[in-house]
């Protein structure tokens, strides 16, 4: 089993307590209506699919019920990193060089 | 060598309580103190603290969510109301929402390790959380080092309450 950190808890648990909930940093369109179909479809439906590091929401669903983002390695799947929403993305190579 | 101690006394007891008023709140951290006046009780701020003050108690489940129990709801409700102009709320009686189970005994870990994924024995004693057992939110209150509450949605206590009955069953044979 997975043990993710809630970045509000401030508590690393079980990943039973979470629910997954897509990518994250998807940015809605400002004005939905100026877009093509093709940049709708894009927004709606068109995502990174990443091998490796990515960047994706998470819920604590079983506990303070808050959305937050985790940076994951889909290979390995070890988070790296968990944070916040609304925070910027977190620049992992710093932390990387620092181990 | 290890042996086999038999203790023949119940290792939990599982007992339903009277019902009580439970109250939602939902506040923005900045009018936090404004609401904790008004209501008599202190709201701590770090998720899993708990306060209690005249037979009232609040414990916080999320960076703006308390859930309040109080021996009855309405001088609750009215004392929030007079300061919604200044500190905007949402406060719901959710009394009938969920019943709440004491569980004691010294089997209780046991009990809730069956299906609860966390480590339930790290939570310090006078602290809660909220947290899922088996497939149901509940949130568990931390009495002593072996006495809870957990408060568990009607719905779902039926199943709550035949997954106890198995890991109590179990526990009384020494398994």
């Amino acid at each position: 089993m997975l043990l993710i950190h809630c970045p509000y808890c401030d508590e690393t648990l079980p990943e039973l307590e979470f629910a997954y909930a897509g990518e994250a940093h998807i940015a809605r369109p400002v004005d939905p209506s100026a877009l093509s179909d093709e940049e709708w479809r894009d927004f709606l439906f068109i995502r990174t699919n990443a091998r490796g590091t990515h960047f994706e929401r998470w819920r604590h669903i079983h506990g303070c019920a808050r959305f937050f983002n985790a940076a994951r390695d889909t290979v390995t799947d070890r988070f790296l990193v968990t944070y916040k929403a609304g925070e910027s993305r977190p620049d992992l190579t710093v932390k990387e060089s620092a181990e | 060598m290890t042996t086999q101690k038999h203790d023949f006394a119940a290792p939990v007891q599982i007992e339903e309580l009277a019902p009580a008023a439970r109250l939602s709140l939902r506040v923005r951290p900045d009018h936090r103190a404004v609401l904790a006046d008004a209501l008599g009780l202190d709201l701590p701020a770090r998720i899993g603290d708990r306060a209690a003050s005249d037979g009232r108690e609040a414990l916080c489940l999320g960076p703006d969510e308390w859930l309040i129990l109080a021996p009855e709801a309405a001088d609750l409700i009215a004392a929030a109301a007079a300061v919604y102009p200044t500190a905007p709320h949402s406060l719901t009686e959710i009394s009938d929402r969920e019943i709440t189970l004491h569980l004691s005994g010294p089997s209780v870990l046991d009990l809730l390790a069956t299906c609860c994924p966390r480590d339930v024995g790290a939570l310090a004693v006078g602290r809660g959380c909220r947290t899922v057992f088996d497939s149901a939110t509940v949130t568990l209150w931390r009495d002593g080092p072996a006495v809870f509450r957990m408060d568990v949605w009607r719905s779902f206590l039926p199943h709550v309450r035949n997954l106890m009955a198995l890991a109590e069953a179990e526990l009384a044979t020494g398994l």
